[in-house]
């Protein structure tokens, strides 16, 4: 069977909302993640993925690949600054040299669209396939970069990303564990800025206890890093999964937001003003909204999720990442005995529920 | 403010002023006598005003006596269900006390095999014997509405004369209130054939549920399990029935010609009105047996005694309707619903625990059927024939000069009415007045005023010493009693504008507060307004169309009050203890019936 012919877009180019299962493997992991909420109907910034073939034929095409071959040569992985020196003159390489022009025409055709008057801010990121993954805080080691306008900057933060591939600690691993380093692929991920009004995270289970009826959802002022780095302490809802009802909220003194400053192309760190700090960052309405898309994600992939979001100026809401969730999802429930009929009943009255706590 | 450790004994709870004879009302084996003060205050008794929020005359003490007593024997002697005997309980200043008796724990594993073989039987064959159960329900309520009290004739008829009888009218006339009285006592056991095992069943597939989900709401719980279609709501389904059959005949004009004897007749000027007319008797029997109250009251008003309140709903309604609104129940979405929320919890547990999960359920929604639905044949239906034929002797003593008022007959006690039978019936044998009406009018002024002097003054929660942990299963199934609840008595809710109780029906509304104490003052409930009130009755349902959200004294999550409130759709906070005498009519509330949080926004 020929997959490529069930592939979208150009070879270089994957927009997220046209891909397909057959193209997940060239758009590394954040990319299909992103692809994939879309095909389930969550609401997602748009964008594209600069597919691992672009990379690939920026290595074949402009002899990169031989010179850092050669860079790599009698690496001793034991010794942390040669590593590092290698490493530098490596992503000097990688930036230094122009991408092929047809990898540089699709990238910059593919942004027109998002952008006909090339002034859309992106955020430009890494997505690193699946088998370089060893671990998560190896993939935190890849780029990201936020707030980039204008074509020519999208093409040079795409060479930014993947010169991430080369860090000291990566080519370390890679040889240290037999894995090819030239072998590896990188797809990046250019997408749409969302200027979060509030944002946070929510999660298909209670972290607490692992109890999968609740919701849990944390939201703050601004853009999610402040919550996810847990600079801030933010709002805290539970939500009961299945009837969908606000159970408890907690709306905390939220000091700090991460906004954009679209002007300096940057995000801004600033204190929160005195009457929003404690006023809840999300209405009752919006955080069933967050917990609705939470659960259509769970539902559609089958466990408990991680979901990262934000609801932008204009109140729409965005899921920005969703994964797994993994500490609770892999705990075995010991397995009980139940009694079952008149058994059960006796049970129950012999030692009445609310007496056990 | 300290909190206590415990409660008033009854022997310190002196009577409100101008009551201080109350105990010549009832019977001496439902008081605290002074020579049993220790063995009384060892024991930890809770108020029932969840069925009994108000002093009892006299009379209506049977409802406490039979349905107490009745579901004890099942407990106690029918099942023996190991760890739980009956409730005792008694009258103090008016309001009934609770005390279950548990089962010495060394007799709790010999009952075990008996309550197997017992109750075992009932769950197996759970359908049959609930069929068998509503035929002699039936049955019963039959033979209740065939009784008649005949006034005493001049002479004895000929023809009984002639005929041999060899008795008097009066023979007849007490044979009559005992079969009355007995036949009520057959109602009470009866009722509590199925209760206490159906809500085992249900307290079974309840506490899986806890157990699987600790956090899982009880109103979801309560949601997969509750019925679509009950009895319970058939009344209030026949008034939006002809409310729409009025409105769909082009009759509904006549719904407002005044009171139902005018709209009746204006009715009968037409062919749709005279079709709208047999549709009226149609479902007067048996539905209208029907009280806004809770059947407990000799003063319930049954709808099929007081006309006046169904036709008014009926014009209500017929208004919404004539609007385009929609009045039925969303049946359909409410199924659909229970069908969404029972899936997806199930899908949220392992294998193992779906095939319980699958058992429990299907033998939870096997009984509660009955839960709902007895309610109507036992509370409403049965009770309306006793009343009404109890009152249709009260009448009949009023004639024959024993009291002022034709109702009066409820501040004598059972007994008491048949030793006034026997007065009456000695004065027509003598051919000399009866002494009943130079006796009974002051003696019933007496005790007016003795009532009014305990309606005054509230109930205690409880008396005496809690146990640290509650753990008598009907306590808490039954009364929704917890040993949280009891602690939340102890450190009160006055002081704050915040009042808690339980979370009974989802949602969050403000408005203006309107606090019923009885059922006779529904109609003072306005547009908009959040009813307050000690206790709710499924019966209420009709007002449920005006009201925003309602909050409760007492009552749980399975409390009928709560399962029509969700059916309605609107926020209810059960159990809240002092709501109906903390909040003030007028006041502006904010009701959290998804936190179970009641609000005190403003004064009246």
């Amino acid at each position: 069977m020929n997959a490529q012919a069930t592939m979208t877009g150009s070879l270089y180019i994957v927009p997220f909302a046209a891909a397909t299962e057959a193209d997940y493997p060239r758009m590394g992991g954040k990319c299909a993640s992103l692809a994939r909420m879309i095909a389930l109907g969550a609401p997602v910034p748009g964008g594209f993925a600069v597919a691992t073939d672009a990379y690939a034929a920026h290595l074949a095409t402009t002899g990169l690949r031989d010179s850092i071959l050669a860079e790599l040569d009698g690496l001793n992985t034991a010794d942390v600054n040669d590593a590092e020196a290698r490493s530098g003159r490596i992503r000097d390489l990688l930036i230094g040299h122009a991408m092929p022009a047809e990898v540089e025409a699709a990238i910059r055709a593919a942004y027109r669209d998002m952008s006909p008057s090339d002034d859309l801010p992106v955020a430009v990121r890494s997505s690193a396939t699946a088998e370089d993954m060893p671990d998560a805080s190896f993939a935190g080691q890849q780029d990201t970069y936020l707030w980039i306008v204008g074509a020519d900057d999208v093409v040079t933060h795409v060479r930014a990303c993947w010169a991430s591939l080369f860090t000291g600690r990566a080519i370390s691993y890679r040889a240290d564990n037999d894995l090819g380093q030239i072998e590896v692929l990188m797809s990046v991920a250019v997408q749409e800025m969302v200027d979060a009004r509030s944002s946070g995270v929510a999660m298909t289970l209670d972290p607490i206890n692992g109890d999968r009826t609740k919701i849990v959802v944390d939201a703050s002022w601004g853009l999610g890093e402040s919550v996810v780095s847990g600079e801030v302490t933010p709002d805290n809802y539970i939500v009961e999964k299945v009837l969908m009802q606000i159970q408890k909220r907690k709306i905390s003194d939220k000091h700090h937001e991460i906004v954009a400053d679209p002007a300096a192309k940057r995000t801004l760190h600033r204190e929160v003003d005195a009457d929003r700090r404690t006023a809840a960052s999300v209405s009752d309405a919006e955080v069933i909204e967050v917990a609705q898309l939470a659960r259509r994600l769970e539902k559609a992939s089958g466990c408990p999720q991680d979901v990262e979001w934000a609801i932008d100026r204009q109140g729409r809401l965005m899921a920005l990442q969703a994964r797994p969730e993994t500490v609770w999802s892999q705990k075995k429930a010991p397995a009980a005995a139940f009694s079952m009929g008149i058994e059960g009943v006796l049970g129950t009255l012999l030692a009445p529920l609310q007496t056990k706590n | 403010m300290t909190a206590k450790i415990g409660f008033p004994s009854a022997y310190d709870l002196a009577a409100p002023k101008g009551a201080e004879d109350w105990r010549d009302l009832y019977p001496y084996y439902l008081m605290f006598q002074d020579n049993r003060r220790a063995e009384e205050d060892g024991k930890f008794w809770f108020c029932d005003s969840q069925h009994w929020p108000n002093p009892f005359k006299p009379f209506d003490a049977v409802t406490v006596e039979y349905a107490v007593k009745c579901l004890g024997q099942y407990n106690t002697r029918h099942y023996l269900v190991p760890p739980a005997n009956g409730v005792d309980f008694r009258i103090h200043n008016g309001y009934v006390y609770m005390s279950p008796v548990g089962v010495a724990p060394e007799d709790i594993g010999p009952r075990v095999p008996q309550f197997m073989e017992r109750a075992g039987h009932y769950f197996m064959n759970w359908p049959d014997l609930e069929a068998r159960w509503l035929d002699k329900v039936k049955a019963n309520i039959a033979e209740m509405e065939a009784l008649s009290f005949d006034d005493l004739p001049e002479v004895v008829p000929v023809d009984w004369v002639k005929g041999g009888m060899g008795i008097d009218n009066t023979v007849p006339l007490s044979e009559t209130y005992d079969k009355a009285i007995q036949l009520l006592y057959r109602t009470w056991n009866y009722h509590f054939e199925f209760l206490n095992l159906g809500y085992a069943a249900y307290l079974d597939f309840f506490g899986f549920m806890k157990s699987q989900f600790p956090t899982i709401s009880d109103q979801s719980i309560a949601k997969m399990v509750q019925g679509v279609d009950s009895d319970l709501f058939r009344p209030d389904d026949e008034l939006k029935k002809l409310a729409k059959l009025a409105v769909n005949t082009g009759v509904s004009g006549n719904l407002a010609a005044g009171s139902v004897d005018q709209v009746l007749a204006a009715m009968e000027k037409s062919e749709a009105g005279r079709a709208w007319v047999a549709a009226w008797d149609g479902a007067k029997d048996p539905w209208f047996n029907f009280t806004s109250g809770n059947g407990f009251y000799s003063d319930d008003k049954y709808w099929i005694e007081h006309l006046d309140i169904p036709m008014g709903y009926i014009r209500d309604y017929a208004v919404r309707v004539a609007q385009g609104l929609e009045i039925d129940r969303p049946t359909a979405e409410i199924a659909a619903e229970r069908d969404r929320i029972t899936a997806e919890y199930r899908e949220l547990l392992d294998a193992e625990a779906q095939g319980a999960f699958d058992g429990k359920l299907g033998l939870a929604r096997t009984v509660f059927p009955y839960v709902e639905n007895h309610n109507f044949y036992i509370e409403h239906w049965s009770m309306s024939v006793f009343w009404r034929k109890m009152r249709e002797l009260s009448a009949l003593f009023h004639r024959a000069g024993f009291w002022e008022n034709a109702d009066d007959m409820f501040y004598l006690n059972r007994n008491e009415v048949r030793d006034a039978l026997f007065d009456l019936g000695m004065g027509w044998g003598a051919g000399a007045p009866a002494t009943g009406p130079t006796y009974w009018p002051a003696e019933i002024a007496r005790r007016k005023a003795i009532l009014t002097a305990l309606q005054s003054a509230p109930p205690q929660p409880a008396l005496n010493t809690p146990p640290e942990v509650i753990t008598e299963p009907f306590t808490i199934m039954l009364w929704g009693i917890t040993t949280d609840a009891v602690k939340k008595w102890l450190s009160g809710n006055e002081g704050g504008n915040k009042l808690e109780g339980m979370a009974a029906s989802p949602g969050v509304v403000e408005g203006k507060a309107r606090v019923i104490r009885s059922a006779n003052d529904l109609g003072q409930i306005e547009e908009g307004e959040i009813l307050v009130t000690p206790v709710t009755a499924p019966s209420w349902a009709p007002v449920f169309g005006k009201i925003k959200a309602t909050v409760t004294d007492i009552g749980g999550m399975m409390s009928h009050a709560a399962i029509v409130c969700r059916e309605y759709g609107l926020p209810a906070v059960t159990g809240t203890g002092t709501a109906s005498s903390t909040i003030k009519t007028g006041q502006m509330l904010r009701v959290d019936g998804t936190t179970g949080e009641v609000t005190i926004l403003s004064a009246a």
